[in-house]
């Protein structure tokens, strides 16, 4: 049975297209069949993100206004042949998309994929409201920071109330997954700890993903962080979350701060 | 005299002032989400309902939730005036 994820956030900038990416690329590396689609009409990354922008013909918009069918639209990733991905439209507007559409293209998809992975666009409007529309699962994408914590709050509220599944009557399971962690901040307090935000959001942890170059590398090269540097920690970060996804249990260990440069101070001073 | 401050961790940290906003903004935020066409619906409701059988000032119709911790109060209070007229439209019927 596909499972429709919806990757969201509210605030922009928090690592949801990141995230989409590496989640997208570990499930696939699982054995899964994955695609991501990008709702974010007129400001598209994914593709970048994922290293297929100049592999883009066909989006989105084109299948939903029925300019061209679904299998002409999905782009195979390079490196993994069961990750697809459904670019948006980088012309055209996000009234573009009807609800509708939307419902058709995922439908088929479901059809296709294990796991249809939705990258929202920020804020609350249209762009973001669609992506979530049909989704079974939304994790939501958080920094350890004021506005991040407020706005996931506001879009915990909406994933309760605008989608299909909560006009049913029924859940959208949530996830919680913190990115750009640092560690040595929190532990200094000044930065919000994990417990903190669990607290106040009050959802299920999927992940910690630390702060780290690894994943502004990654992007930089247009691969997801999990294939680019598979044994960095924000890839076994991410590939812990996609096997939680997936029902296994998998302790969750808070990063700690690695003191290399006081190491390095005290084997020279000792040597 | 910052710089040294700084240097021994002097400094507070600010982490519990960003969860302490954060917990009274969202208990704000969250109880107001939807609340307030609920309470305005409730408001008019129950305003139609008892001028069909007294005359009552719109004004005078007060509507307000308390959220507690554990369960919500509802308080509706309206005024009515000494020597109330019976609506007229119940008279009329």
């Amino acid at each position: 049975m596909a499972k429709v994820l919806v990757v969201t956030s509210g605030k922009g900038g928090v690592g949801k297209t990141t995230s989409t990416a590496a989640l997208g690329a570990a499930l696939a590396q699982m054995g899964q069949s994955v695609v991501v689609i990008d709702f974010d009409v007129g400001l598209r990354n994914l593709d970048l993100v994922m290293g297929a922008e100049r592999r883009v013909v066909f989006d989105l918009i084109n299948v939903v206004q029925g300019v061209a069918k679904l299998p002409q639209a999905l782009i195979r990733d390079k490196r993994l042949e069961n990750l697809w991905l459904l670019p948006a439209s980088q012309t055209r507007d996000k009234d573009a998309l009807t609800e509708e559409g939307v419902e058709r293209v995922i439908a088929d998809l479901k059809t296709k994929f294990d796991w249809i992975l939705c990258d929202s666009p920020a804020g609350i409007e249209r762009g973001a409201t669609l992506a979530m529309r049909y989704a079974d699962e939304a994790i939501i994408v958080t920094n350890p920071e004021v506005s991040s914590v407020r706005d996931s709050d506001r879009i915990i509220g909406m994933l309760d109330s605008k989608t299909v599944r909560a006009e049913r009557g029924e859940r959208v399971e949530k996830h919680l997954l913190v990115t750009r962690y640092d560690a040595g901040r929190a532990a200094r307090g000044e930065m919000l700890s994990i417990d903190d935000i669990l607290e106040i959001l009050a959802t299920p942890l999927l992940g910690i993903v630390p702060e780290s170059q690894d994943v502004l590398r990654a992007s930089n090269v247009g691969c997801p962080v999990t294939l680019n540097a598979a044994s960095s920690a924000p890839a076994r970060a991410y590939a812990d979350a996609v096997r939680r996804l997936m029902g296994e249990q998998i302790e969750m260990t808070v990063p700690v701060e690695r003191k290399r440069l006081m190491d390095r101070l005290l084997r020279r001073r000792a040597a | 005299m910052m710089n040294v401050m700084r240097l021994f961790g002097a400094r507070a940290a600010s982490a519990p002032v960003a969860r302490e906003r954060l917990q009274i903004l969202l208990s704000h935020e969250r109880g107001r989400t939807g609340a307030p066409d609920l309470l305005e619906m409730l408001r008019s409701e129950i305003l139609s309902v008892v001028s069909k059988h007294i005359d009552v000032d719109p004004d005078k119709v007060v509507v307000r939730m308390d959220r507690g911790k554990f369960v919500s109060m509802l308080e509706v209070d309206i005024e009515v005036p000494n020597g109330v007229q019976r609506s007229k439209m119940v008279a009329a019927t």
